[in-house]
């Protein structure tokens, strides 16, 4: 579908097949941390003759990072900050669970990252500790983003960060309908999106909506279902 | 049973009135209903109904038709004998008020001595049809509609009476016909002697009825409908009535004391006797402009209408130019008083209405707070203020013999100044209390 | 697994009617919630003491659709989200996607994107103008809003085919070229616009009624805002000089110089002043842009099947709504593992609790107006 023919291509098309992944280094949005972009695999060169073939994937993804941010954080927290890495010029951190509070204080009073933008997780059930809890933040002074990972496990409790940012206390909910993830010191942990009487959290990789419809159909009309 | 008889025969323009009244003003009241769709409509570029009849002119027809068939349900745990007589009330106190006013010279049911405070105190039994509707449908929503509605009514009726009080000081009189006498005697209707009365009255007017801006008991996306929710099919017509036919009500007090009631503009001058011709000459505009539509028309049956349209109104023209041609003392046009008198009469109802709905579709709504003290606190000062401003003027004019050109527009300009001071009170109250409304 | 539940309000304190205090509850059926959301309102008489919204009659499961349909199959499940603002959902997500896979739209995809997105900002903010004024009774600014809004969705279908939810934009650039009297249209819907924002500004602003309904109702102070991440035009009336597209400028809004309105009570009224001067500004950006569309291609060099290395992204852009901001989670396949969208109705949503207390019932419209909610996109 991306590849299809324009009605007015401008004439200086571009010769080469456009199946290469551009290297990142050129993207234009400003980097929110210095960029350390890793050097992306060579674009296979164009075979004139050949069908278009699909490239080899570039050497992407997260890459360590050391910079003065975590520097400071390590310095403050030492072990508590377990990696640090850089991902599409987005620097993550990944804290202790334990610490989580301290931090993310740590985070809204000294760092100045006082707007929580989004507070999630993803399941890799494959994992020992299958949650990553993700807290995205943005600091309005610096205009700088930054993302902390928890790790825990599904009978793991997260501490609640909605004394630090009042926003959290939603997002936090949504979680937990959606994950299961029990955060300790909520005020009001329920479920937000789906019906209180809802069994089951959706949204993690063991969760199948096949499942959910068997179980009912059997329940209610007593018998089994086609699907 | 020959009194009686003999009693009917001599009340028989009265039967015919009341008969006109009872059976007409409902359909009036539909049509009413289509006019502000239409007018509606047109604020907000767009057309209204068009669809019901031409130009949605059967619409009244297909809704009356609609909402007598609907199901009549009644909320279970609803107090049934008040459910049922409430809107009866309302619609009964409106009817009612209707009979002491004079339409013209020749049309009014009751020539009572007292007719303006009939028709006022007759007029306020109305909130008990609405107190008493929103208290049988039990349910959260319509009891606060209801009640609401009635503090509302309650607390506008006092401003909208003294302001009738001070032009009635100017009367002498409260019976509606003398009332206009008076005014075609002195020469110049009231709303010149005093325009602060008539500012007054057209709001309290305006919130007596629930309209916008003060429709806040109605209000559709607060409190669906107030003490109407619970209402369906012809009770909630009757309800619509009620409002409807007060409206003509107030706006007939207004027209009454204010606006000269019959009286063409200028009445007592005959050198502007050509203003009688001014009936005639607008139904004559309108078939103009009928006829002039008539041809881009798209339908042949659409043009067919327009020109049946435009010919009914050549001839309510000639009805009323009749008169005004026949010879002096003949029977035909002994009745220009009646007819020319109710011409004007409606007319300027009309213009009355006419400004409601424009008001409704421009203004936002008042918060129910908001609206109590712009009541209490700046209409019932400034109408108690307005009684006696006109009282000084009189006694000015009457007593020491100033010229009126003089007394009365000092006295208007000093109940401006202070209509003035108190609106500028107010806005600093309100921006004190502009976090809040604490005095729910 | 403890569930603390705590009851807003128990049966009795729902049906029984008392002298203190009631429970009202609006909704989810309600002419004037925008949508399905449901408002337990706790009233002592006429003042609001307490208020909890209960969301998620319009949860459609859009996260988890995600992980089961590749990146350009998802493309049209964004729009559903805020389906007021189709057009910038699509933006949010193609720009993220495209940072996944380090690709760039070309710049003249770049340009008709701001473009339209600029046009889709417009158009959301004139219907919420318009159900605004509704709801606070002012019956007539909706159909002069609609009038308006109707050019600009006639222009959506002459360039994608669809009014509302558009899927204008693809991953790596445009599918459609710019038809042939796109400048033209759009200059002739510009030109007349400031005249028109005029007309609904003499309906409105110093309009002493609507001044009342809206000044001092619902304040959020900055710090507030902050706290509860509060996002576009909400945060900037709050006194938050804070625009994604100044801040991170994202697609080609470095390239034109545009305001940012702020507000400084943070209450009903200024945040209708910012939308209303945010409508004005949109249109100097789109008539910057049509002045200059560069040549060029419109399709960047992504390949046919989409598959971004592993690692993670979070992009942000902002949405007529606030900060709409995406984070895509990649495991090397076709498909994400998981596509988090953060919607900026909900988390402003989160503060009306701390608008409407102290408030009249009446108040609960004006202010669930103001945030500018969209049900599809707080429920997903």
């Amino acid at each position: 579908m991306a590849n299809d023919p324009e009605e007015k291509q401008p004439p200086a098309s571009p010769k080469e097949e456009p199946s290469a992944v551009k290297p990142p280094a050129a993207a234009s949005e400003p980097a929110s941390k210095p960029p350390t972009a890793p050097a992306a695999a060579a674009a296979k060169p164009p075979a004139v003759a050949a069908p278009p073939r699909p490239p080899a994937p570039p050497k992407e993804g997260p890459v360590p990072l050391d910079n003065d941010l975590v520097k400071r954080y390590k310095e403050r927290f030492g072990d508590a900050i377990r990696e640090a890495w850089i991902d599409r010029k987005q620097a993550i951190l990944v804290v202790a669970r334990e610490r989580l509070m301290e931090i993310a204080t740590y985070s809204r009073d000294d760092e100045k990252f006082d707007w929580l933008s989004d507070l999630t997780a993803v399941d890799w059930p494959k994992r020992e500790q299958r949650f990553d809890i993700v807290l995205n933040m943005y600091s309005l002074e610096r205009n700088e983003r930054l993302r902390l990972k928890v790790y825990a496990s599904a009978d793991q409790r997260v501490p609640s960060v909605q004394g630090v940012w009042a926003t959290a206390n939603w997002e936090e909910r949504e979680v937990y309908d959606m994950f299961g993830v029990v955060f300790e010191g909520h005020p009001d942990l329920k479920r937000i999106l789906l019906p209180d009487e809802w069994q089951g959290h959706p949204l993690r990789k063991d969760y199948d909506i096949l499942t959910q419809d068997t179980a009912w159909v059997r329940e209610n009309l007593g018998i089994e279902s086609g699907q | 049973m020959q009194t009686l008889i003999n009693f009917v025969i001599s009340i028989w323009v009265q039967l015919v009135c009341a008969l006109v009244i009872v059976a007409v003003l409902p359909l009036v009241a539909g049509y009413i209903v289509l006019m502000e769709r239409k007018v509606m409509a047109d604020m907000q570029a767009r057309l209204g109904p068009m669809r019901v009849g031409p130009h949605g002119l059967l619409q009244p027809i297909a809704d009356a038709v609609k909402l007598l068939l609907k199901e009549d349900i009644i909320p279970d745990e609803a107090d049934k004998g008040i459910f049922w007589i409430a809107p009866l009330i309302s619609v009964t106190a409106g009817m009612l008020a209707m009979s002491a006013l004079a339409i013209g010279p020749w049309f009014q049911i009751a020539d009572l001595n007292v007719g303006l405070l009939f028709v006022v105190g007759i007029g306020a039994l109305g909130i008990f049809g609405i107190v008493l509707g929103g208290w049988s449908s039990n349910s959260h929503y319509s009891l606060l509609g209801a009640l609401r509605s009635a503090a509302q009514l309650v607390s506008y009726e006092t401003a909208a009476g003294l302001a009738i009080v001070g032009a009635l000081l100017l009367a002498g009189t409260l019976s509606t016909r003398e009332i206009i006498e008076t005014q075609e005697d002195y020469g110049v209707w009231f709303v010149f002697a005093a325009p602060v009365g008539f500012f007054i009255y057209v709001v309290a007017s305006i919130a007596e009825t629930n309209r916008a801006p003060f429709d806040l008991p109605e209000a559709e996306s607060e409190l669906v409908a107030g003490y109407m929710t619970e209402y369906s099919g012809f009770r909630w017509a009757l309800y619509f009535l009620a409002e409807y036919t007060n409206m003509v009500v107030v706006a007939s007090i207004a027209t009454t004391l204010f606006l000269g009631g019959w009286l063409r503009p200028f009445a007592g001058t005959t050198a502007f006797n050509f203003l009688d011709g001014f009936p005639s000459l607008l139904m004559l505009v309108v078939a103009g402009y009928c006829f002039y539509r008539a041809p881009k028309q798209p339908v042949k049956i659409q043009k067919m209408f327009l020109v049946v349209v435009a010919g009914l109104f050549i001839l309510v023209a000639a009805i009323f130019a009749a008169p005004l041609m026949a010879p002096a003392g003949s029977l035909v046009a002994s009745a220009k008083p009646g007819l020319h008198g109710a011409f004007w009469f409606l007319l300027k109802v009309g213009l009355y209405l006419y400004l409601f709905m424009w008001l409704r579709f421009t203004f936002p709504r008042y918060r129910f707070d908001q609206l109590m003290r712009l009541g209490w606190q700046f209409l019932i000062p400034l109408s108690i203020v307005n009684v006696m401003g006109i009282g000084l003027a009189l006694v000015l004019h009457r007593q020491l013999g100033w010229s009126h050109w003089t007394a009365f527009p000092l006295t208007t300009i000093l109940t401006l100044v202070v209509a003035g001071m108190l609106a500028s009170a107010g806005a600093k109250k309100d921006k004190e209390h502009a976090v809040v409304g604490e005095e729910a | 697994m403890a569930e603390q539940r705590i009851p807003f309000a128990t049966h009795a304190e729902t049906t029984v009617l008392g002298a203190d205090e009631i429970v009202l509850n609006m909704g989810p059926q309600h002419p004037s919630t925008h949508g399905v959301l449901r408002v337990k309102l706790r009233l002592d008489g006429e003042k609001v003491i307490g208020s909890e919204c209960v969301i998620g009659y319009l949860h459609r499961g859009v996260e988890k659709i995600a992980e089961h349909r590749t990146y350009t199959q998802f493309a049209p499940y964004v729009d559903r989200m805020d389906y007021v603002a189709a057009v910038s959902n699509g933006l949010g997500y193609c720009e993220a996607v495209e940072k996944l896979l380090g690709a760039e739209a070309p710049l003249r995809a770049r340009v008709i994107r701001t473009i339209l997105t600029e046009l889709q900002r417009i158009a959301s903010h004139l219907f919420w103008l318009g159900t605004h004024a509704l709801d606070i009774g002012a019956l007539t600014p909706l159909f002069y809003c609609l009038r308006e809004r109707e050019e600009i969705l006639k222009i959506f279908e002459k360039y994608c085919g669809a009014r509302l939810t558009t899927h204008a934009f693809r991953i790596g650039g445009l599918q459609y070229e710019a038809y042939d009297e796109f400048e033209k249209d759009v200059e002739r819907f510009c030109k007349p616009f400031d005249t028109r924002v005029n007309e609904y500004e003499s309906l409105l602003t110093s309009n002493r009624i609507w001044v009342g309904r809206t000044k001092g109702i619902g304040i959020l102070t900055a710090k507030e805002a902050i706290d509860y991440a509060a996002s576009g035009p909400v945060i900037r009336a709050s006194g938050v000089k804070w625009d994604i597209r100044k801040a991170m400028p994202y697609a080609a809004y470095d390239l034109y110089k545009f305001e940012i309105p702020t507000g400084k009570n943070g209450d009903t009224y200024d945040r209708y002043i910012v939308r209303m001067e945010e409508m004005r500004q949109s249109r100097l950006i789109c008539l910057q842009a049509i002045e200059n569309i560069p040549t060029g291609p419109i399709m960047g060099k992504v390949g046919k099947v989409l598959k971004p290395p592993p690692g993670e992204v979070y992009h942000a852009i902002e949405a007529p709504k606030g900060e709409l901001g995406y984070y895509i989670v990649s495991d090397g396949t076709t498909q994400p593992y998981r596509v988090r969208i953060r919607p900026p109705s909900l988390i402003n949503l989160e503060a009306f609790d701390k608008m409407i207390r102290g408030h009249l019932v009446a108040d609960v419209v004006a202010i669930i107006g103001t945030l500018d909610i969209v049900l599809g996109e707080v429920d997903r």
